[in-house]
């Protein structure tokens, strides 16, 4: 199932990042390039080839793990996106972690409190990180947490006490999506005539809670958590460019702004690649915990 | 000995919606005796449901209230009673059967799980073994195969759902059972067996049995007596064989008897009771059924009517007062 | 409690009415028409009050003074107005995310309407292009886009549509699909209702409440795109204002001079709250169930 897709992605992006070649020679080169200079650097670069040759021959060096090089730097693409994607990784994935670990709870308990103050708040809450620019919050916390009040470090990755706002940061957006998600979700459940069933069967609120209500209320929310790791991965290049983490994203935001289409294009697959792998991980979680899901589908 | 089990008296509950306040029982008494098979007969919406659910204190919070009444339990006030003690009570001495199997069981759970729950909440003290031994037995006793107990509820039929839902609210003996349309949601061959079924379990468990239907083929097969309910009141009261082979009857139960097709008879159509039931956020003065019944007088707008009984049979209406009408 | 009596009972409101009933009974929902229509109206009439040339106009000697009379908002690095950058910026950012989703809109309506309609082969290969396409996160195709085509603002209106172009298909395409069998639809039909009238008053209302809910939802997202891109020097580029740009050019001095930063974040923040609001309002009025 990935294969094709990831094959597919390849050559949409392929006819995408071919739309403008002969501009992007001209920008390597600058303006006092000579013709013969720019047939020569397209020839170098296969440029002067139709389109699905270029194609056929781009898939199989991949198929030999080899992505080419920069164009403007000149570094071998795949071993320098594997040292910079450790980082891009910890940076999302703890984000998620701090997502889903205070998301999810304060969902919950916001639905079980209904009308509640903290239900309330947690409803501001929401609101406001999902309209907030995470530039935005970013750049403003990096100023009172790190600058002002000195807590942390402001940029870098020296430590683990670089990676705790940037984390923070990213996770923003998240944590506003899991509380929304696992509140209406859970509020869902407790109408359910299982939890009738249940509180009939003599079983008091915090076993109707852990044992019937909240398995089922985390349904949605774990395929949630997939789409926002993979949205999470996309914001991280924000999130880098802010805290000066030398993760994917810099590398990315670079070769946008060169116009480096070989990076460009690599850095893509790869990331879909990841995100396939971590939606198909977070469908597997979803039959563990979703008996209805049959294991061979 | 009390013969009595569950005495309720004039109970009064009402639901609060954001527009406006459902009065779903007005006044509403019944006595179930030890053993006894009571069916509560009535249209959708006469409260039947919101009976069944205010014995067990399980009311939609905030939105259903018991206003006042009283409902007593082997003689004890359940209305007065701590939580703590209503969950000892459901589930081991009363127990439900909800209308609709296909969403009654928790869908990631296996059944086994489910019905084993209600022997871990109450009978704690029971070896692993021998909980585990009692849900083989009531699953062979509701028809299901002991090793399909490790399955889903998505793996089931409709039919064997509810067998589930009867295991589990039959596990702990209760000695009061609420079935609350157990076979409306159910294909019609289909509920012939799970009849078949709750009168096979009948002879061997001696529970009392409140049966909510609308059916009153049902009724006459499976109870002992029969409570009419119409907006939120028992209207008429009695043993089956003083409801149906009877002419002295509530002009509401008539009217139900009429509409029930008899395939020996040669009349042309069915009797449908006229007009439809009243709006339940209106609190009626008089006779809830004044403005359906065929024998409505004034006095019947105006004035309640009172429970006339002749012995147990009791008919709430001016017809068969004293005073006469 | 029972509230006060409406004009004539609910059951008696067509699909519409209804849809607009609920809408208006929604508080947060109306906050959030109220914003909006103040920020579109101020950054619309801005040419009224303050001519473009403010805009760019330097003048070093007023450099980043604070809030005051003559400069509301206080001027920036190189002693721009900064009232006048926020709202012609304003102007950028919002008519470029409407721009955006009207182009998303339609292009996803068309593939979604013709796969949905035609069905068999011609659904399979676009469903499968819009699968491809759905594999990449929006920001890198987005960025994919931008490499090919370059800075400027036409084309990042044009990478963040095409980016968003897939989830519009799919939208309109199970709208059209599972409105194509409704029953309800069936006894429209039966009933002898025309064409037309089926397409007004059972298709539309039905139909069209998922899609401009999620055109709704995506503006609000699409906005925070557009000011990241300008944050990140890949959307519109310094001197044009935008809210993100401007944020991104005052980087090193919000420190010293907090609302440089504050202003337009806020601008972003209190625009993006407002599309959301609408958004949700219009979830719930089109889909009352949805409501929790």
């Amino acid at each position: 199932m990935l294969i094709p897709v990831i094959i597919a992605v390849t050559f949409v992006l392929f006819v995408i990042l071919s739309f403008a070649p002969g501009d992007v020679v001209k920008t390597i080169l600058g303006d006092e390039a000579t013709e013969e200079q720019i047939a020569e650097l397209k020839h170098e670069l296969n440029l002067d080839q139709p389109l699905l040759i270029r194609y056929a021959r781009y898939m199989m060096d991949a198929c030999r793990l080899d992505f080419g090089n920069s164009w403007t730097s000149g570094y071998e693409i795949l071993p320098e996106f594997s040292r910079r994607l450790p980082y891009t990784l910890l940076v999302t994935t703890l984000s998620v972690l701090f997502a889903v670990g205070v998301g999810i709870p304060l969902g919950i308990a916001s639905a079980i409190k209904e009308h509640s103050i903290l239900d309330y708040g947690c409803t501001f809450l929401v609101m406001l990180l999902a309209s907030m620019p995470a530039f935005w919050l970013g750049t403003l916390c990096q100023i009172l947490f790190c600058l002002t009040l000195r807590w942390l470090p402001v940029s870098g990755v020296g430590s683990w006490r670089h990676f705790i706002l940037p984390s923070i940061i990213l996770g923003a957006s998240t944590l506003a999506t899991m509380i929304r998600m696992s509140r209406t979700s859970m509020l869902d459940v407790i109408k359910m005539d299982y939890i009738r069933t249940a509180r009939a069967k003599g079983a008091d609120e915090k076993k109707v809670l852990y044992h019937h209500a909240i398995r089922n209320s985390l349904i949605p929310v774990i395929t949630q958590i997939g789409i926002s790791f993979a949205g999470g991965i996309g914001g991280a290049i924000v999130t880098e460019n802010i805290f000066a983490i030398p993760g994917i994203g810099v590398m990315l935001v670079n070769a946008v702004k060169s116009r480096d289409v070989p990076v460009v294009m690599g850095v893509i697959i790869f990331v879909t690649i990841i995100v396939g792998i971590i939606n198909l991980i977070v469908d597997l979680i979803c039959a563990v915990v979703d008996p209805r899901i049959d294991f061979a589908s | 000995m009390n013969d009595d089990l569950l005495q309720i008296e004039k109970l009064n509950v009402e639901y609060i919606t954001d527009d406006a306040i459902v009065y779903a029982l007005n006044d509403f008494s019944l006595n179930v005796k030890r053993g006894e098979k009571i069916g509560l007969v009535g249209e959708t919406g006469a409260g039947k449901t919101t009976l069944a659910l205010s014995i067990l204190r399980l009311l939609p919070k905030k939105i259903g209230k018991i206003t006042s009444g009283s409902i007593k339990y082997e003689s004890e006030e359940l209305l007065d009673k701590p939580e703590s003690y209503m969950l000892g009570l459901r589930g081991r001495r009363i127990s439900m059967i909800f209308q609709d199997p296909m969403t009654s069981l928790n869908p990631v759970k296996t059944v086994g799980d489910q019905v084993l729950e209600v022997l871990n909440l109450h009978f704690p003290d029971l070896s692993k073994e021998e909980k585990n031994a009692k849900v083989d037995e009531i699953f062979r006793l509701v028809g299901i195969p002991a090793e399909r107990k490790f399955e889903y509820p998505h793996q089931f039929s409709g039919g064997m759902k509810q067998r589930i839902v009867i295991a589990m609210a039959l596990i702990a003996e209760p000695e009061l059972l609420l079935a609350d349309e157990p076979t409306t949601a159910l294909d019609v061959t289909i509920q012939a067996q799970i009849l078949e079924l709750m009168k096979e379990l009948k002879e061997k468990y001696n529970s009392a049995v409140i049966l909510i239907t609308h059916d009153l083929g049902v009724v006459a097969e499976f109870c002992d007596s029969v409570a009419v309910v119409y907006g939120g009141r028992v209207v008429e009261i009695g043993k089956v064989e003083e409801i149906f082979g009877n002419s002295h009857n509530h002009p509401y139960t008539k009217g139900l008897i009429n509409c029930i097709p008899d395939l020996t008879s040669t009349a042309p159509r069915l009797h449908p009771i006229a007009g439809r039931m009243g709006d339940p956020r209106i609190k009626v003065q008089g006779c809830c059924f004044a403005d359906r019944c065929p024998n409505a007088t004034e006095k019947c707008k105006t004035t309640p009517p009172p429970m006339v009984y002749e012995g147990e049979h009791g008919i709430l209406c001016h017809l068969y007062s004293k005073e006469g009408a | 409690m029972p509230k006060k009596k409406n004009k004539k009972p609910l059951s008696e409101y067509s699909s519409w009415e209804l849809i607009g009933y609920r809408f208006k009974k929604n508080k947060l929902a109306m906050l959030g028409v109220f914003m909006l229509a103040v920020i579109i109206l101020v950054t619309l009439l801005a040419p009224l009050f303050i001519p473009y040339e403010k805009v760019i106009e330097q003048n070093v000697r007023q450099k980043l003074q604070g809030p005051s009379l003559e400069h509301v908002f206080g001027t920036d690095e190189l002693g721009r107005d900064m009232l006048a950058r926020v709202l012609y910026g304003g102007r950028i950012s919002l008519l470029c995310g409407i721009a955006i989703i009207a182009i998303a809109f339609i292009f996803g309506a068309i593939i979604g309407g013709i796969a949905g309609f035609i069905g068999g082969k011609v659904d399979t290969v676009l469903m499968r292009i819009v699968d491809a396409l759905m594999a990449v996160p929006p920001a890198l195709l987005a960025m994919a886009i931008i490499t090919a085509l370059g800075n400027g603002v036409f084309n990042l209106v044009i990478a963040l549509a095409i980016a968003q172009i897939p989830r519009f298909a799919r939208t309109v395409r199970s709208s059209v699909l599972t409105l194509r069998n409704m029953e309800y639809v069936e006894a429209a039909k039966c009933y002898g209702s025309s064409s037309m009238r089926i397409i007004v008053k059972h298709i539309l209302p039905n139909g069209i409440g998922p899609i401009v809910v999620a055109a709704t939802l995506t503006l609000g997202a699409v906005i925070l795109s557009i000011s990241s891109m300008g944050y990140l020097g890949l959307g519109v580029a310094s001197p044009t204002p935008e809210w993100g740009t401007i944020i991104s050019e005052n980087k090193i001095n919000i420190r010293y001079y907090p609302y440089l930063g504050l202003i337009p974040g806020l601008c972003i923040m209190f625009s993006v709250m407002a599309v959301n609001f609408i958004g949700d309002g219009l979830r719930d009025a089109f889909d009352p169930k949805s409501k929790n």
